[in-house]
């Protein structure tokens, strides 16, 4: 049912996937805190940056991406000067260009969940004689556990489902750079319904399942709270 | 002594914290709302920052020019107004994350806590199956088995209805009675003050106005609680007798002997008494052929008009201080003046603890 090409973007895209949400999870978590505790007067422009992915053409972060990482952009030069290659069209470039596409996806449940805990557990905690550290995983960390839960999926599915950044800095290379979404439209293009079809199906219930999942996960979270 | 030296601004208003206060007993912080009773206590926590200030507890110094002790390093006991349990963890999970951040914590005091705030039945529980009652009492153990140096307790009572302060209201008089570390305790409440004091401060727009032992800061005519219909004055006493005829018990204080309705306790035990400015008169001759039983001689202290019609009249019975209410009528009749010899007719007083 699926040729070797699809069960490699298949692969690319789990893998892919799974990078980006490890990455995003470890540098969303701290900027979600900073933003939810910080008073600093431009707040608003760091949150309306990283909350630019949202409605960019997803083109748009892709050619940007492009020109800053490819040959003769400035990170692809420094990388080059460094004696290394430019990461355009490689599987990490595709790794960058999906974390900060993703980063909103992650950032604002968890900033949700932060802000929503407020200020008093933390207080509680170091009354306590709990560090700071100390309190943030012991405490804040598993208060917002919905929010993690919301940002790992929400930032995983996204990545799975994102077609323009990957299109624009991934060029399609075969168990490095192609991914599903790139898959579906070469079949499309090449008149292969059938194949489009079972991946583009597959995707549609795999989406389905983590989303119930989540629901129903949560679900049960909250109700084991509350009794 | 716990000495504070702190002037910090805050979202609305400047807090003046200047005042020592003793290290042991109960210390209420009063004042209206907004007079930054709360802040005070935030700031003795470390949780809110301001880099000049001094503050000593005992030994330790906590904030000088140089040095700022960080929240989690003052080892305090803090109770918050609300209740602040953590949701995620059970009463056993939030009684042990204190525990297993102190040290020397022995098995037989995580016992005596328990029972004092008899909350061994509860330890299974998760926190949203318990009353508001149980929330503060758990509150109150947790912060007292991590051993703090000092309780800070801010309105522990407030957000309870009054059966359930009722509730709670015993287990605060038995750490009063219990424990000797120093109890700062912040309210709003005159009863609260007068049943838990044994010092106060009182506090005003940010300002420490007086502080000094309950009953002084209560009779001291020229701070606010001396004044109005609620100005009360405390009389510490002890039980030495019953009169089991008439179910009345006498109690033995610097001034003579009270008499009130017998409530049982035990002869021997300490009471604080509560009597109302407006429930004692004042006659020249002692009265014989009177209902009054409670009659003691007194030296009118000092005087002052309360409204257009009254004077709030501070009387010396021996070393007790005792306020009474009276008409300007009255007090000309009696030809009361600083150092009056009279008979103080207290027609009844309330047993606090």
């Amino acid at each position: 049912m699926l040729n070797e090409y699809d069960i490699s973007a298949l692969l690319v895209t789990i893998k892919l996937a799974s990078i980006t949400t490890v990455i995003l999870i470890l540098i969303g978590t701290p900027i979600a805190w900073w933003l939810s505790q910080t008073r600093f007067k431009f707040k608003a422009v760091i949150e309306a940056i990283i909350a630019l992915p949202l409605i960019l053409p997803p083109t748009v972060l892709g050619f940007y991406l492009l020109m800053t990482l490819g040959t003769n952009g400035p990170i692809g030069n420094f990388l080059e000067s460094l004696g290394g290659s430019s990461i355009a069209f490689t599987f990490t470039g595709l790794v960058v260009g999906s974390v900060i596409y993703s980063l909103p996806f992650v950032v604002q449940p968890l900033q949700n969940s932060f802000s929503s805990i407020g200020k008093r557990p933390m207080e509680v905690a170091a009354t306590l004689g709990a560090s700071g550290l100390d309190r943030f995983f012991t405490v804040a960390v598993p208060l917002a556990r919905s929010g993690f839960i919301t940002a790992s999926v929400l930032g995983f599915a996204h990545t799975v489902g994102e077609f323009g950044v990957v299109l624009m800095i991934g060029g399609n290379i075969p168990g490095e750079t192609g991914v599903l979404s790139i898959a579906i439209y070469d079949h499309v293009e090449a008149m292969e319904y059938g194949q489009a079809h079972v991946l583009a199906g597959g995707l549609l219930v795999l989406s389905f399942v983590i989303l119930l999942f989540v629901y129903i996960f949560n679900r049960q979270f909250s109700i084991m709270r509350s009794d | 002594m716990i000495e504070c030296q702190i002037k910090i601004e805050l979202d609305s208003f400047i807090l003046d914290a200047n005042f020592s206060i003793p290290d042991k007993g109960v210390t209420v912080i009063f004042g209206p709302s907004g007079s930054g009773k709360t802040s005070l206590l935030r700031v003795l926590a470390g949780l809110e920052k301001t880099h000049n200030g001094f503050l000593k507890i005992g030994d330790s110094i906590w904030q000088d020019s140089e040095n700022f002790a960080l929240t989690h390093k003052r080892q305090i006991g803090y109770v918050f107004q609300d209740t602040t349990l953590f949701e995620h963890l059970n009463v056993q999970g939030n009684l042990d994350y204190g525990i297993k951040r102190s040290s020397n914590i022995e098995k037989e005091f995580i016992d005596s806590i328990l029972n004092l705030l008899d909350i061994k039945t509860l330890l299974n529980r998760s926190t949203a199956q318990l009353s508001g009652g149980e929330k503060q009492r758990v509150a109150i153990a947790r912060a007292l088995l991590i051993k703090p140096k000092i309780l800070l307790m801010d309105e522990p009572l407030s957000a309870l209805d009054i059966k359930r302060k009722q509730e709670i209201l015993p287990y605060l008089d038995a750490l009063h009675n219990d424990l000797d570390i120093p109890i700062i305790y912040v309210t709003h409440s005159p009863d609260e003050a007068s049943r838990l004091a044994d010092y106060l401060l009182l506090l005003d727009n940010g300002k420490v106005i007086g502080s000094g032992p309950i009953n002084n800061m209560l009779t001291r005519l020229d701070l606010p609680m001396s004044h109005g219909r609620e100005a009360t004055s405390l009389v510490e006493a002890k039980v030495i007798s019953r009169e089991k005829e008439f179910d009345l018990m006498h109690l033995d204080f610097p001034g003579g002997e009270f008499i009130v309705p017998d409530n049982s306790l035990p002869i021997g035990s300490n009471v604080r008494l509560r009597v109302s400015a407006r429930d004692v008169s004042l006659t020249k001759e002692k009265q014989i052929d009177t209902s009054i039983l409670n009659i003691f001689p007194a030296i009118v202290d000092e005087m002052v008009p309360e409204g257009k019609a009254q004077i709030m009249v501070r009387l010396k019975i021996k070393e007790i201080t005792l306020l009474t209410l009276i008409t300007k009528k009255s007090a000309k009749n009696l030809h009361l003046k600083n150092g009056s010899k009279v008979f103080a007719q207290v027609k009844s007083a309330a047993i606090l603890s």
